[in-house]
């Protein structure tokens, strides 16, 4: 089910993925059937602990999950209508960085500190439009233009450690939009960064995205990040999306009982309590989770029900769909 | 010992780190990590340190801990400068003043059992015998709200929540006046974050310890804090009662990290103010206001003038906008 129809054609639409991971402990089921869609111009949070599955879900998209261990074993990903799962290696190399980019945490760990900024920005350029020479650097100096880093030109022959975090992860990000992609996966893009240049980065993130006209997954666990820059917001818990909705339903009207508690346990600015409703329990053992609900065994509300059957997504408000049983049409 | 003073008083703190280079080993510049600053610690209450990285918050932490001795400037603990301590008193100044670290994965010698680690500072520092230091980490371990056979086991067999919980019943074994918390919740899940808030408060009312919280999250330390300061590039430019920093900030630079701070509740109005440029190197501070080159609201004068803290509204600003 498909939380929200966009009124487009979605640009990437997930169908109940499955994402394995073969452990000495058992298989693991990273990800459970995990279904979304996003449209041009839209961005979809994707909100979870770690653990969750947000990030497998995400490199299951593009199939560069772990080797061996994980195997995707079921489900389909449709970008603009094309079935993913089933290309070849091959035809997936041309579409990772050209059709689906990504922004990892960490700057420095996709940067490679022994080449130049210039010579990694002008491969992509070079790979995707065949350009070289003058028109080449031209664009690269553009494209870093584009991510506001000052003097691009001068910038072309700096190497990664000569520029600060919030710099790099501007290098990264002109990389991405190098072709520009369909879609724009930002996986914790501003986790390594302080918060003023956090502020900065976010703001890029959404000028960029305007003007390509990108769909955007946004993961992270900053709901306050989540507030800013999301039109949907799916909650990830156990490699299940428990709840999905519009940003403004999941943050005034959260349906499921861990969405709430989640909120609940952030302190705010302005409201001085003495105590936090806390979580209770701990973040769920994959290899061993408990029949039925997931979340069922940390749940304020918990019913005999969810202990042994696990739930299915019940409608909850205007494109609001919940996992739980709380929401189940009443006599059903 | 004055019982009405502060617990702690720095003042006029000062650490600068030489840099050395060549062979030679000349020093060729100095980083200003913290470049004169003072506060107070009443007992039982929290000082929240706020700022972004690189400005000042772990060395000053490392200057309370007596990790780091400050280059000029003096820290008073109880009324007594801690740098003229020697010997017993020392050693006294040590155990009152304990830390716990951000990353308990970190902190925790995995070939040690939980019991063992626990009861570490007490084998130090106390002549107790083994029966009551078994006792103490029970003690330890129930203010923790872990079970008993916890003692037993192995810092693996715990998540991080939990790992927090030992670390955090580690640094009570001694009874401290002082806690330094540097992040104590940033590696822990979003669901753990308010258990550990929770139960670091609750120890506070039950103790009377006083901490001295550094954390990223604005919210958090606003949660935690009775006072909060606010740092910059080694200053110190907005200190006050946490409410009144975290909810009317007065500082250019206070207003630009709590707007950053992307409150959840979307219906609160929000102040855009998005800073230009970045932190500039601790090696070469910008003269006169050290936040000027990245300040929407500056001035000429703020390029060569050094403002200094007065007060404003109830609290310590240090901006030229309020001369």
């Amino acid at each position: 089910m498909i939380p929200a129809p966009p009124a487009s054609a979605p640009v990437i639409e997930v169908r109940d993925l499955r994402t394995h991971l073969v452990t000495r402990w058992g298989a693991i089921k990273a990800v459970d059937g995990v279904s979304f869609s996003v449209a041009e111009g839209e961005t979809l949070g994707l909100v979870g602990e770690s653990g969750s599955g947000k990030s497998m879900t995400c490199l299951s998209l593009v199939r560069l999950t772990p080797r061996p261990a994980s195997r995707i074993v079921g489900g389909s990903v449709l970008l603009d209508g094309d079935e993913l799962t089933t290309r070849t290696e091959a035809e997936m190399q041309r579409i990772r960085g050209r059709k689906i980019a990504m922004i990892l945490q960490d700057p420095m760990s996709s940067l490679n500190p022994v080449f130049s900024v210039g010579m990694q920005v002008r491969e992509p350029l070079t790979m995707y439009h065949g350009l070289r020479g003058a028109t080449l650097t031209e664009r690269a100096t553009a494209l870093l233009a584009s991510v506001r880093i000052p003097s691009p030109a001068a910038r072309l022959r700096a190497f990664p450690y000569q520029l600060s975090g919030g710099m790099r992860q501007r290098v990264v990000g002109a990389m991405a939009i190098a072709a520009p992609p369909r879609l724009l996966i930002a996986d914790e893009p501003t986790t390594s960064l302080d918060l003023t240049i956090q502020a900065q980065y976010l703001s890029l993130l959404e000028e960029l995205q305007d003007r390509h006209r990108l769909a955007m997954i946004f993961i992270t666990h900053n709901l306050g990040i989540v507030s800013r820059i999301c039109d949907r917001v799916a909650v990830m818990y156990a490699g299940r999306i428990v709840e999905s909705g519009p940003v403004r339903r999941i943050f005034t009207a959260p349906a499921h009982p861990y969405t709430q508690a989640l909120l609940e346990s952030i302190p705010r600015l302005g409201t001085r309590i003495d105590h936090l409703t806390a979580i209770e329990g701990q973040p769920p053992d994959l290899a061993r989770l408990p029949s039925g609900c997931s979340f069922a065994p940390r749940c304020a509300r918990v019913m005999d029900r969810c202990r042994v059957e696990a739930p299915p997504e019940f409608a909850a408000g205007p494109g609001q769909v919940s996992r739980c049983w709380l929401w189940a049409p009443a006599g059903g | 010992m004055s019982p009405a003073g502060p617990l702690l008083e720095a003042s006029g703190l000062v650490k600068h780190f030489p840099v050395w280079r060549g062979l030679m080993g000349r020093s060729t510049a100095v980083v200003r990590a913290v470049d004169s600053i003072s506060f107070t610690i009443q007992a039982g209450t929290t000082l929240g340190l706020v700022g972004e990285s690189g400005c000042g918050k772990t060395t000053t932490s490392k200057m309370v801990l007596g990790l780091e001795r400050p280059t000029a400037g003096t820290i008073r603990f109880e009324g007594a400068d801690v740098a003229t301590l020697e010997g017993a008193a020392r050693r006294r100044y040590r155990q009152s003043v304990q830390a716990v670290f951000q990353d308990p994965y970190a902190s925790l010698d995995p070939r040690m059992r939980v019991g063992t680690i626990i009861a570490e500072p007490l084998v130090i520092n106390e002549r107790r015998g083994a029966a009551e230091r078994r006792r103490r980490v029970q003690e330890l371990l129930d203010l923790v709200a872990l079970p008993a056979r916890s003692a037993d086991l192995y810092p693996h067999e715990f998540s991080g929540g939990q790992r927090q919980r030992i670390a955090i019943a580690r640094a009570l074994a001694l009874c401290p006046r002082l806690v330094v918390l540097d992040e104590p919740v940033s590696a822990l899940d979003v669901s753990i974050r308010a258990q550990i808030l929770n139960l670091l408060r609750d120890i506070q009312k039950r103790l009377g310890v006083a901490y001295l919280f550094i954390a990223h999250d604005l919210a958090a330390v606003a949660h935690m804090s009775h006072t909060i300061a606010v740092m910059y590039l080694g200053k110190i430019v907005e200190s006050g009662a946490a409410a009144e920093v975290a909810l009317a900030p007065q500082h250019p630079y206070t207003r630009a990290l709590f707007a950053a701070a992307l409150p959840i509740d979307l219906d609160r109005p929000r102040e855009e103010i998005t800073l230009a440029g970045e932190v500039p190197s601790p090696l070469a501070p910008p003269d006169g206001c050290r936040f000027h080159p990245r300040c929407p609201q500056a001035m000429s004068r703020c390029a060569t003038e050094e403002p200094r803290l007065q007060v404003v509204g109830g609290r310590l600003v240090a901006c030229h906008l309020f001369d």
